[in-house]
């Protein structure tokens, strides 16, 4: 080029180029500003997870060990006291952690793989394999998922694979609606006409255009989704048909105890312990809400009016 | 006629805008958008403000009313209206200017008006709420205001809803909205930008008109010179928030003093000597293709393309240039005809077409932004073609990357930026970079130029003839723009209502005789002639009104 030069070159042009942070720079900047809310979740989710990975080393006695006295009050040696078979409860409270929360991590997983996968897969081909798709999925979800679970556990029987397989795929119905339904504002976009025109495949498409730009919802989602695998996981157990003893759950702990709470007017601490398993499913659902809360605020790009 | 602001003498001084400065919200800084610029508009005067985009011309419109959108925020400057302080006054104040005494012309008509009610209820909201008028007295009026901008059917067109008229319809009803409280001053904001050639035209002239009728000062804020041209009686050029000059519209069109003016009025100049080759390298035969009913889109389309030339394919929305290119791609399988590539029918669904014929037709599109997914870096954007198609990796993919980055004169600092950290020619340089990656012998281009500054198109145009030049690549290119055809075809061919009307050289075409929609199209394209306007109407009026809402 000539004489243009003086006025103009490509090179020139004003763009706004974001400064390079390191990963570090920028999560410890959004930190900063995250509210009170986000970081209670994020320290009592911290706090969790602590209890849950290192329970052998912080749990006072073993998991499913039995002691002389079974409902043995509160005392220096039984923080919680014990159980009706005379097992430490603080002991099973921490174990608990490790078992709810891995299944419950291991089912969401799952079912964001599953239904994550087919609804991206639905978005990109919109045609008998979409109708096939979300037909099938309207019909799971017009059954109450609770008594189908209830019903496909006492099936195939109540262990820890089929229960994390069952939930999954009843759950995934809903992450099947929602990946489907943000994918396809990205399928409609150039750039996934541009790799189809460049004769990509399906899983090049899937993971290299869509995925990328659908994360923050998703991620939010399987917050959410999270908590209520959690409770399900939860609920199943109080019913008898999740996971079964000796292994600790919160779920069934707090249906192990259940009577314990008529004595309230003889042992206020005794009629607490049930409580117990019961408070720390809702703390923890409560810090996973917060903390999606503030994700979900984040990613929306809405603006905080000054 | 009853107006707020009593009588309307001419050569007043109604706006005095002094040192105005502006600040922007981004990445937790205030930035400075507009820099200390004065502005003074008389009554009945009207002052085209043009700039290239991020140049500040909306923002200093919007600050001519007092307001700064969400994100910014007026930081020093004195805004005098008619003798009133408008950055004293607080909202409820100005609330009462505006659409009162200041109105405001938005860029896309379609997405300002409330598609729930009818337009004529939207139109003289803001007169009848302001108090100015009873509701009748102002639908009168309305009406009468629908007959003066050529609206068809100015009794009853108010009692329709948005959807229900077209995209040049709509705009001169919401000129009529600014219209209808007879205000001091209009600001219009690219109205005719989002506009076909054709329709622009008569919305231009409506606006014009009414302009006059009314005496009302008017900001007119485009990027289009030849539209200013045609509207503004002064002109102020802006850029990077500051003024660079300032003007009588006749003598800044015929005599600008800057060098930044000189180039932008220097832009449409760009014409290319029209070559040919024998050789046909692509020949659509025959297609009639659909989108899935009974009506078709394209009716028996035959285009040939030569090597190493340039095909624009020109027509107004609708006319199915964007269809033809999907044939060609393979996205719409025609039913009828087909699509020869070097003389070798290829396969009409893309899903048969091998990865070597997919490799030799490229694409490039009109939105740069949305055609690179914003999760890529430009070594990822331009590297994939080379990696998918011609299985470079490690080394000599970067290289390759890097000397790819050099012909569209970028350099290897790209590399790790995300397309929202490029300005929008950049981006589309990317985007040419990624179909040259793939070593095409043709390249689509569908509107590729339409929505940049005009110096910036200027710079993509060279470059693609630049390329072309080199690689002797053929270029099909879409466009409605007929300036930018003059600028880069050998051939040209226009299409209506999904036909091809004529196929020919660039000179033959563009020379008369034409058919009538040939003639239509061209006649309609602003030229930097500020008599341009007049002229042309004044002969279509001869012509028999060809120009009365045409839509």
């Amino acid at each position: 080029m000539s004489t243009d030069d003086q006025t103009y070159s490509a090179a020139g042009e004003v763009a706004s180029v974001a400064e390079r942070r390191t990963w570090w720079d920028r999560t410890w900047r959004d930190l900063k500003k995250a509210p009170l809310t986000a970081w209670f979740g994020m320290i009592v989710i911290s706090f969790y997870f602590v209890l849950a990975v290192f329970a052998p080393l912080i749990a006072p006695y073993g998991e499913s060990q039995i002691f002389d006295t079974p409902y043995a009050p509160w005392s220096s040696e039984f923080w919680f006291g014990t159980d009706q078979l005379g097992r430490d409860v603080l002991s099973r409270l921490i174990y608990g952690a490790r078992n709810t929360i891995g299944i419950a991590v291991a089912t969401t997983a799952l079912s964001f793989l599953i239904g994550g996968s087919l609804g991206v897969m639905a978005a990109i081909n919109r045609s008998w394999l979409d109708q096939a798709l979300s037909r099938f999925v309207d019909v799971l979800m017009a059954i109450p998922s609770l008594i189908f679970s209830l019903m496909l556990l006492s099936i195939f029987g109540s262990n820890v694979v089929n229960l994390i397989i069952i939930i999954a795929v009843l759950d995934a119905t809903r992450v099947f609606r929602l990946a489907r339904a943000v994918s396809l504002n990205v399928v409609v976009m150039d750039y996934v006409e541009a790799s189809r025109l460049r004769g990509e495949s399906l899983g090049w498409v899937m993971r290299r255009d869509i995925l990328p730009n659908i994360l923050p919802p998703m991620v939010a989602e399987f917050g959410l989704r999270f908590c209520f695998v959690f409770l399900t996981i939860a609920s199943l157990s109080f019913l008898g048909v999740g996971i079964q003893p000796p292994t600790a759950d919160w779920g069934s702990m707090v249906r192990e105890n259940a009577q314990l709470i008529s004595f309230a007017e003889y042992d206020m601490k005794a009629a607490m312990t049930p409580l117990l398993p019961a408070g720390a499913i809702a703390l923890l659902t409560v810090a996973v809400n917060f903390v999606v809360d503030w994700f979900l605020h984040k990613t929306s790009g809405i603006r905080d009016e000054k | 006629m009853k107006s707020k602001s009593g009588d309307r003498t001419a050569g007043d001084l109604l706006l005095d805008m002094r040192d105005i400065r502006i600040e922007g919200f981004s990445d937790d800084v205030w930035h400075p958008i507009i820099k200390g610029v004065d502005l003074k508009l008389h009554r009945g005067e009207v002052m085209g403000l043009i700039g290239e985009s991020g140049a500040g011309k909306s923002t200093l419109g919007k600050a001519a009313m007092g307001y700064a959108q969400p994100g910014c925020r007026i930081t020093d400057g004195t805004i005098m209206f008619d003798g009133m302080d408008l950055r004293a006054k607080n909202d409820a104040e100005l609330r009462e200017l505006h659409g009162s005494r200041i109105a405001y012309v938005a860029q896309s008509a379609a997405a300002s008006f409330n598609p729930a009610h009818r337009l004529i209820d939207q139109c003289v909201e803001a007169t009848v709420g302001h108090g100015l008028r009873p509701d009748d007295e102002a639908k009168a009026d309305a009406r009468e205001l629908f007959a003066a901008l050529q609206l068809p059917d100015p009794d009853n067109i108010g009692d329709r809803y948005p959807h229900q008229v077209s995209g040049g319809q709509l705009q001169r009803a919401m000129t009529a909205m600014a219209m209808s409280s007879r205000p001091d001053l209009i600001i219009f904001d690219e109205p005719t930008t989002a506009l076909d050639v054709t329709t622009q035209v008569e919305v231009l002239a409506a606006m014009r008109d009414i302009v006059e009728q009314f005496h009302t000062a008017a900001i007119y804020i485009t990027h289009d010179l030849a539209v200013v041209a045609q509207m503004a009686d002064v002109i102020k050029v802006l850029r990077y928030g500051e003024t660079v000059e300032d003007a009588p519209a006749r003598k800044m069109l015929a005599k600008p003093e800057e060098a930044y003016t000189r180039s932008l009025w220097a832009v449409r100049s760009l014409e290319k000597p029209q070559e040919t080759s024998e050789d046909i390298i692509l020949r659509v035969n025959g297609v009639d293709a659909s989108y899935g009913s009974t009506i078709k889109v394209l009716e028996d389309v035959t285009i040939d393309i030569p090597r190493g030339s340039t095909v624009a394919v020109v027509g107004e929305s609708g006319s199915g240039k964007s269809t033809t290119a999907r044939v060609i791609t393979g996205l719409l399988p025609p039913m009828k005809g087909d699509v020869l590539f070097n003389d070798e029918p290829l396969p009409l669904a893309l899903k048969d077409r091998t990865k070597d014929q997919l490799r030799r037709i490229q694409m490039i599109y009109q939105m740069a932004d949305t055609a690179m997914n914003p999760k890529h870096t430009v070594r990822d954007i331009i590297g994939r073609p080379l990696e998918f198609y011609l299985g470079l990796s490690g080394k000599k993919l970067d290289e390759r990357i890097s000397e790819l980055l050099k012909m569209i004169e970028l350099d290897d600092s790209f590399m790790e930026r995300l397309p929202s950290e490029l300005s929008g020619g950049q981006k589309q340089r990317i985007c040419i970079a990624r179909a040259l990656a793939a070593d095409p012998e043709l390249i689509i281009c569908d509107e590729v130029t339409s929505a940049l500054d005009q110096i910036v198109q200027e710079g993509i145009l060279k470059l693609l003839l630049r390329l072309q030049k080199e690689f002797n690549i053929t270029y099909l290119f879409i466009t409605h723009d007929i300036a930018t055809v003059k600028a880069i075809s050998d051939q040209i061919v226009v299409m209506f209502q999904g036909r091809v009307v004529e196929q020919g050289m660039k000179n033959d075409i563009l020379s008369p005789p034409h058919p009538d929609y040939t003639q239509l199209l061209l006649s309609s394209v602003p030229e930097m002639d500020p008599d341009w306007l007049t002229q042309l109407l004044e002969s279509r009026t001869e012509a028999g009104g060809m120009a009365a809402s045409g839509n």
